[in-house]
């Protein structure tokens, strides 16, 4: 009963905030908020029913506590009619501390057991056979995706598998990162893990609604940590597979767009980035082979759109000051050509 | 002195080579050459007063940037070293400058001494730290060094290795930070030792451990905890200078080093800081509660043991910070436990000060009002202390602005609150006069009103989902109204600072006159005139029980025949 009072006001206080917010909608498409308390995931569940029994005991200790705090200013404060005489001295009664040292100490065991069983739950659950694998890196300020099973090879925007109770199919992330430290966070789908250098975590999810989920950066890395947005696309099973064989070809090449083609391979863009079945085979930007695929350019910074990535080719400090792609000093011509090419990485 | 309804212990009238008299000049070298921990505590304070407001000011600027999405009012990189630099001041420079001039101030009139136990060591130590504060805020003209990249430190207050390698933070600004730290880490150590001697060693007669005031006593704990904390700081510091200096590689981690190395060295200064901020907090509070309650502290042995326990357990629970690293499924458990632990003693602490509430006569002047607002937000920030302990929790709430509102809870809401309510309590000792009570207590409801807007409402901006230290914010993620919300109470908060100010300033001119005792209190620091005698006690005191001024205005029914 507690519980169901406590998870109707948390949800209550997050929906005024969704719907007060001035730019919210209540269209459907992605889930725009990044909620702690929607949970969409076996791990993100099993937290927040666990945070619901945390605030139901603490709710109870703001109430029992804050409420003797209130009576006893209310009571016990001075009034006119005092006499000058001083209250009765009281300095201390051995019972009533025992008692106020054992009660915590009571509630501390609880919290603590409860706790440490959700910790084992979640950290060591087993790997089942079916989980697909996949490898996160981090990098001043985007996301490196590696599928080894499968040679994919992506950025800012993970795809998995539905994973449903009937048919579980987890995904199992290796994260790590290749200059400062970063951390891994999808409010819906769980806990947030760090990538660190020269260190690997592990992390789990197994989104049970088909969606796309938005995250970010949490740990500060630089200069545009705020622009090292996340996006998570969980797929159901033939979604997922048909985006896997997309993936898997190498980088369209359409005899329309040669010219674009032959400035992305003779400029300087072939040192940082890669597109599959051509000369650029750099590691330090996204790939770019299937870069029509994502939604978003500049890991979530913008809209991938024509004018968007034109835009970004000329100038990246217009939309995210500080990341480490610089301005190509390419004229119009050549932008023109080069957006041209790269529109057609479908 | 027929107003002074008690014995006084400086009968002789103050001599006149104290520095007050002469040139404006002469008057500015004596206090610049002082060794007299009277006048050392007032720099302090000054000093960190001056810091609260630059803090201030650059938390205001944050606030602005953030109250819209996408808002242009700040670039990343000055929001970047805004808030970093609010982070590191308002510890280092506001935080434990202002606690250690309480203690400078106040702890040896409470054990009657006539000053610390080294006046040589304690300038040295203030200079050293003021010195550090200058050096930090220097960066911002000299932190571009050759290079002209950047200027004031961006990494974070916590500078995770390895953003903070020259690779990654080019320039001089990270270099300011650290030795910032290092030169105001050793003004610190030395201020910590000069407590615990002190203490130790210059109690009059009488005093023994268990009959010294509980500000003192938490100071002696404090101390001793200080010499703990500021100890890997300064050598993760120096560590980090070798690194980008002399070739090292403790976090270089292209070269096989460690960022948690730096992490791990990091939080064992990191929480235990936060203790070093609050426990004079709980000493400020154990001094103002009973006085305006007009009751003796409840559980005073309690009070001192459950201290004492915080110390211990504080050393314990620094990879509650660390729950995302990556840690094993045992640490995690075992650091959860710990962290809990902490709620044991901290709850004693809550209960004994409602229960020295409870029979009182509560008067709510404006010191007892700001400790009322501590203990309501401390426990809240208690409870959401133990939410984040709670580590499956923590893996979501950690680094979110859940976080940012539970620390704020305890620096501002327990820390800041209490550190008014010793300004308004004994700024009549240190000046002789009253501040203003009306304005007093304007400061207290806008601040208090202000604080609340602001921070509550950050509970719920962590709880959907949006991370600190970010510059600025998608507008679709329904952050946006909270937002707004939180910078407009930041700037209540900034209001009510600015009245208090005014009032601090006003007071030393027109405030009314205080005499040696104003609140009808009981401790040493009472029985002299205000402002006090260069020597404090003409007669050193003796005394029988923990208020020697409660025995003496109630001879009929002293303390020592109900201490146990």
């Amino acid at each position: 009963m507690q519980a169901k009072i406590i998870t109707f006001a948390v949800r209550f206080c997050a929906t005024a905030a969704t719907v007060l917010s001035p730019s919210s909608t209540l269209a459907q498409g992605p889930q725009k908020i990044p909620s702690t308390l929607a949970p969409a995931s076996t791990s993100a569940k099993q937290i927040f029913d666990l945070s619901l029994f945390v605030i139901s005991i603490t709710g109870g200790i703001f109430l029992v506590v804050g409420g003797l705090l209130a009576i006893a200013l209310f009571r016990f404060r001075a009034r006119k009619s005092d006499s000058s005489v001083e209250p009765a001295q009281v300095y201390g009664s051995p019972q009533i501390e025992l008692a106020w040292t054992v009660i915590p100490i009571l509630i501390v065991v609880v919290l603590f057991l409860t706790t440490a069983r959700i910790v084992f739950t979640i950290q060591d659950a087993p790997k089942p056979r079916s989980a697909l694998d996949v490898t996160v890196i981090g990098h001043q300020f985007w996301w490196e995706f590696r599928y080894p099973k499968y040679g994919v090879v992506t950025a800012n925007e993970l795809h998995i598998p539905l994973s449903s109770k009937m048919a579980p199919r987890p995904t199992f992330l290796k994260l790590t990162s290749a200059d400062v430290n970063h951390s891994f966070w999808i409010p819906q789908l769980g806990g947030k893990t760090d990538l660190i250098a020269n260190h690997t975590n592990t992390m789990w999810l197994d989104a049970n609604t088909p969606g796309v989920y938005l995250g970010q950066c949490a740990q500060f890395c630089g200069v545009q940590h705020a622009m090292m947005l996340l996006r998570v696309y969980v797929d159901t099973p033939d979604q997922f597979d048909a985006w896997i064989k997309n993936q898997q070809q190498p980088g369209r090449q359409e005899p329309s767009v040669t010219a674009g083609k032959r400035i992305f391979e003779t400029q300087a863009c072939i040192n940082c980035h890669t597109v599959a079945g051509t000369a650029g085979t750099g590691h330090f930007g996204p790939d770019l082979t299937h870069l029509m695929s994502r939604a978003t350019l500049a890991s979530g910074a913008i809209d991938n759109t024509p004018q968007n990535l034109r835009q970004w080719l000329k100038s990246p400090d217009t939309f995210k000051r500080g990341a480490l792609m610089p301005a190509m000093q390419l004229n119009d011509e050549q932008l023109d050509q080069l957006t041209a090419y790269l529109e057609t990485l479908k | 002195m027929s107003d002074y309804p008690f014995p006084r212990l400086d009968v002789l009238e103050p001599v006149a080579s104290d520095g007050s008299e002469g040139t404006l000049l002469e008057k500015l070298h004596g206090w610049l050459v002082t060794v007299d921990h009277k006048r050392l505590g007032i720099l302090y304070i000054l000093y960190s007063t001056f810091f609260l407001l630059v803090g201030g000011a650059e938390a205001l600027f944050i606030r602005i940037q953030l109250a819209f999405p996408r808002n242009h009012f700040l670039s990343a990189q000055v929001y970047n070293r805004f808030f970093t630099m609010h982070g590191t001041t308002m510890v280092f420079l506001v935080g434990m400058p202002f606690l250690f001039g309480f203690a400078n101030y106040i702890v040896p009139l409470q054990i009657g001494a006539r000053d610390m136990a080294f006046p040589r060591l304690n300038a040295f130590s203030f200079w050293l730290t003021a010195f550090g504060g200058l050096l930090l805020y220097y960066s911002f003209l000299g932190g571009g060094g050759l290079y002209g990249v950047g200027n004031a430190p961006d990494v974070g207050w916590f500078a995770y290795a390895p953003l903070t390698a020259r690779s990654f933070s080019p320039g001089h600004a990270t270099d300011y930070w650290a030795l910032a730290l290092i030169v105001g880490g050793f003004g610190t150590l030395g201020t910590a030792i000069n407590i615990i001697a002190t203490i130790i060693s210059m109690r009059c007669k009488g005093m023994t451990f268990m009959r010294m005031p509980l500000f003192t006593w938490l100071l002696l704990v404090v101390s001793m905890l200080t010499l703990v904390t500021i100890t890997p700081l300064t050598a993760a510091q120096f560590m980090l200078l070798i690194d980008r200096y002399l070739g090292g590689h403790f976090f270089d981690t292209q070269a096989g080093g460690s960022s948690l190395i730096w992490i791990h060295f990091f939080w064992i200064f990191g929480h235990p800081e936060v203790y070093v901020l609050v426990l004079p907090a709980f000493a400020i509070a154990n001094e103002i509660i009973p006085v305006f309650s007009r009751k003796a502290i409840f559980g005073y042995p309690a009070m001192v043991a459950a201290s004492v326990c915080i110390m211990f357990v504080s050393l314990g629970v620094w990879a509650h910070h660390m729950f995302t690293v990556g840690l094993s499924s045992v640490s995690t458990a075992f650091f959860t436990l710990s962290t809990m632990l902490v709620g044991v003693p901290t709850g004693i602490k809550i209960f004994n000060w409602i229960a020295t509430l409870w029979g009182g006569r509560i008067r709510f002047a404006t010191p007892m009002l700001f400790c009322i607002g501590f203990l309501f937000q401390f426990l809240l920030a208690g409870l959401t202390g133990i939410m984040l302990s709670v580590s499956p929790w923590d893996w979501q709430l950690h680094n979110s602005y859940f976080v940012i509102a539970h620390f704020h809870y305890v620096l501002v809401g327990a820390v800041v609150f209490c550190i008014f309510a010793a300004i308004y309590f004994w700024y009549p000792k240190a000046t002789g006069r009253l501040m203003n009570e009306s304005l007093g207590k304007w400061h207290f409801w806008l601040f208090v009103i202000g604080f609340h807007i602001t921070f509550d409402t950050m509970h719920f901006l962590g709880l959907l989902g949006m991370p600190r230290s970010i510059y600025t914010y998608q507008p679709d993620r329904g952050w946006n109204l909270l937002n707004l919300v939180v910078s407009m109470g930041g700037m209540v908060q900034g209001i009510a600072v600015l009245i208090f100010v005014f009032n601090f300033v006003t007071s030393l001119s027109w405030g009314e006159t205080a005499g040696p005792d104003p609140w009808d209190a009981w401790t040493l620091e009472w029985t002299i005139s205000s402002p006090p005698p260069i020597y404090n006690f003409d007669k050193l005191p003796e005394v029988h029980s923990r208020r020697p001024l409660w025995d003496l205005k109630h001879p009929e029914d002293p303390d020592w025949e109900h201490e146990s």
